[in-house]
């Protein structure tokens, strides 16, 4: 099911257009929504997310999956923390399907699938991969190696069949497809546009997306995606509990 | 037994020449450093049991298991005989080398307090969960490890069943009583069990048993 829903107010506090194989963190605040256009067919988004304020706290695929006894990322879904909280909200969605489960690219795979390629020789065109720029990504915020956890891999659809094998499918998200996420709590936002690791396309070949950030409200109590499943209430409601905990008082 | 399961290989080790051999209850973990070439077998002594399962480098913890590269790597979901359990480094810290249950899981992860509340009600907060038991585990084999390395795991003997339609189920385990896997380390490791003490899904058949962890030297 392939849902566009206009959520996000029209001016954006914020735009950024990632070519090559762009990367990029921010933290966004809660009630923050990050939109993410592929501005050509077949981009992918590798995507981790921690609590900004405590980064121990982490997305969780396996939690995010067995809450919503689903094996892959749409609209009405949330991506859930390994805390029983929720850290963002998918709010509005063209495409239907985005990956959980195959990783991240590594510069072996990369050299194996696409050859030699050195800055020295390519200058901005050469070859990176998706661990490398997460690791980058995550230095910056004083977390590395045993911050690396299973990322999700935004516009692109990978199937199992009845024995677990996997098949990609090409082209998954044509031009123009987005995903809105919104921000449940305060978080760190790691992402890259490397190809997705399962990709067949023999050619080196990042596509460019477009990120935008909105300003806006935190979610209602008839939040549809807060009500999209029973264990999503539960953890909007553990969310809510630990945001107003940390909030300051404004009792004087 | 599942017609799409892996066919199941037997081992020709003999558990009376095992250099170690202990038997863990539900709800406790095990956590003990393997040798390269050393091999370790998990037993599931009574059937349908999960025994939730970490690894990491013992030269450099903060290389450790990784789910996802271990599925990218095989393009495959389910682990059995031939499955090499790759490092978030994307090297192999150990292989699968026997199994007689013929499927186990790495997209369940563990059991939390935290996610108890979030998958079955607030007031489960209070039950014994798996991620409790690693940090104890992982804390007993080396001081430094904590929360923060506790990736997702192996769960053994655990049936999670995807759909070709993308739906994702916790099933009764292909497992029975006396079944094994069987794994040869790759190089150096940790290994790290918390055999699960989880009562709310089928993952252990609504009653958590014991496990038998063996370990034999390189011949």
């Amino acid at each position: 099911m392939n849902l566009a829903i206009d959520n996000a107010p029209a001016a954006p506090l914020y735009t950024r257009t990632l070519d090559h194989a762009g990367m990029w963190s921010a933290v966004l605040g809660r009630g923050k929504t990050l939109r993410c256009t592929a501005l050509e067919r077949g981009a992918n988004v590798g995507l981790l997310l921690y609590n900004a304020d405590v980064p121990v706290e982490r997305y969780n695929m396996p939690d995010t999956l067995k809450g919503q006894h689903i094996f892959y990322l749409r609209h009405l879904y949330c991506l859930h923390s390994d805390m029983g909280r929720v850290l963002a909200s998918i709010i509005a969605d063209t495409v239907g399907w985005h990956d959980t489960v195959c990783g991240a690219s590594d510069a072996a795979l990369v050299a194996q699938k696409y050859g030699p390629s050195t800055y020295q020789a390519a200058r901005n065109e050469f070859h990176r991969n998706a661990r490398d720029c997460f690791l980058i990504e995550l230095a910056k915020w004083g977390l590395g190696p045993r911050d690396l956890v299973p990322n999700l891999n935004l516009f692109s659809k990978v199937v199992a069949d009845e024995a677990g094998r996997l098949t990609f499918v090409p082209d998954h998200a044509p031009a123009g497809a987005r995903i809105e996420l919104r921000f449940e709590m305060n978080t760190l936002v790691v992402l890259n546009t490397c190809q997705h690791p399962l990709d067949p396309d023999p050619a080196y070949h990042p596509r460019p997306v477009r990120l935008e950030v909105f300003a806006g409200p935190p979610p209602g109590a008839d939040d549809p995606c807060r009500h999209s499943r029973p264990e999503n209430e539960r953890a909007f409601l553990n969310t809510e509990n630990y945001c107003a905990l940390r909030a300051p008082s404004s009792v004087p | 037994m599942n017609p799409s399961s892996a066919p199941l290989v037997e081992s020709a080790l003999d558990p009376a020449a095992a250099a170690y051999r202990q038997i863990v209850g539900a709800g406790d973990p095990w956590s003990r450093e393997l040798r390269g070439g050393q091999i370790l077998r998990i037993v599931d002594l009574e059937g349908n049991q999960s025994a939730d399962t970490l690894f990491y480098d013992a030269g450099d913890p903060a290389e450790r298991y990784s789910a996802s590269d271990t599925i990218r790597h095989q393009a495959a979901l389910y682990l059995t005989t031939g499955t090499r359990l790759m490092s978030t480094a994307g090297r192999p810290l150990l292989t699968i080398v026997a199994d007689t249950c013929g499927r186990h899981d790495t997209l369940g992860g563990a059991c939390s307090r935290e996610s108890n509340t979030m998958r079955y009600a607030l007031d489960r907060e209070s039950m014994h969960a798996c991620r409790e038991i690693f940090i104890r585990g992982a804390q007993e084999c080396r001081p430094e490890l904590g929360k923060r390395d506790l990736t997702c795991n192996i769960n053994f003997f655990m049936n999670v069943p995807v759909t070709p339609d993308g739906r994702l189920t916790f099933a009764d385990g292909l497992s029975a009583p006396g079944r094994y896997v069987e794994l040869r380390a790759e190089r150096d490791v940790i290994a790290l069990i918390s055999n699960c003490p989880q009562l709310n899904n089928p993952c252990n058949a609504y009653n958590p048993t014991p496990i038998e962890v063996l370990i034999w030297d390189p011949r």
